[in-house]
């Protein structure tokens, strides 16, 4: 069985941040061998979206990430990076770059930034994605790839009512 | 598909911190300026430029009643961003659902290993 830990929470702490929080039901260990295993990503990098057909994974500081997914729909997308920073089981700091014709130069990469912190055997998980530039993190909204505007959620969810 | 970043852009509207602070008060209802300056703490031409940005992107309408402008949401205008946000969510919320089942199945090997090894 499944224990579902709802969902995840996105809110945009500066024009230029993205922050994704989420909770697991466990242990930090857990959590960050599920982020870092290959084989582990590939069952869930995709969400029921696609398939993975690449999760290269060179765990160090300087080695090199990329993922392949090929969508439903057929399409392909692809993200690769490097990282930065690896503290095991607790922070892991990486680029990501999304991989299409007119997308940001390497030296454009996003940086994300992934913590595990773990509270009686549950983890949160804070994803941090930041952009150099606005203008950067404008490009990644109009690729509708990942990151972007976004509002606070009681804000939303104010929007949400007034859009029925 | 790019976007040209202009204030004409509901995304980048509503991309500064005091804006969206009027629209959350907005979102609780129409409201007249005043209101606006007195709950945000800034001065009248503050606000008053910022209504303006957002008047140009349509995120706030105004309409006037006796003596007193009144401002109120337009939800329309926000759906793009209301959608994007769905959109990064919903991506993400479905990789995390995915993500319990691996913790999962982590876990009771975990367990099945301790109990193995005594």
């Amino acid at each position: 069985m499944t224990v579902s830990s709802g969902t995840a929470k996105v809110t945009l702490p500066s024009d230029t941040q993205i922050l994704i929080t989420r909770q697991f039901d466990a242990p930090k260990h857990l959590v960050y061998r599920a982020w870092t295993t290959p084989e582990l990503v590939r069952r869930w990098w995709s969400g029921y979206r696609g398939e993975m057909t690449v999760v290269d994974i060179d765990l160090r500081v300087g080695g090199r990430w990329r993922y392949v997914m090929v969508a439903n729909g057929g399409f392909e997308v692809a993200f690769h990076g490097e990282f930065r920073e690896i503290e095991p089981d607790e922070r892991i700091v990486t680029t990501e770059v999304y991989e299409m014709p007119d997308a940001p130069l390497d030296e454009d990469a996003v940086i994300n930034i992934v913590t595990f912190t773990e509270i009686d055997g549950r983890t949160t998980l804070h994803l941090m994605t930041e952009c150099r530039t606005k203008e950067l993190r404008d490009t990644i909204v109009d690729s509708g790839m990942e990151g972007g505007m976004q509002e606070q959620m009681d804000v939303l969810e104010e929007l949400a009512r007034s859009l029925r | 598909m790019a976007r040209a970043a202009t204030t004409a852009d509901a995304f980048n509207a509503v991309a500064e911190p005091r804006r969206r602070q009027i629209l959350d008060v907005l979102a609780g209802g129409e409201r007249p300026v005043n209101d606006l300056v007195h709950r945000l703490g800034l001065t009248q031409p503050q606000v008053s430029k910022h209504l303006r940005v957002l008047r140009e992107v349509g995120a706030v309408a105004v309409r006037d009643e006796g003596r007193q402008r009144l401002y109120r949401l337009n939800g329309r205008a926000l759906k793009p961003i209301h959608d994007w946000v769905k959109d990064y969510e919903r991506t993400w919320s479905e990789r995390f659902e995915q993500l319990d089942a691996v913790l999962e199945d982590l876990k009771e090997s975990e367990a099945d290993g301790k109990g193995a090894g005594g």
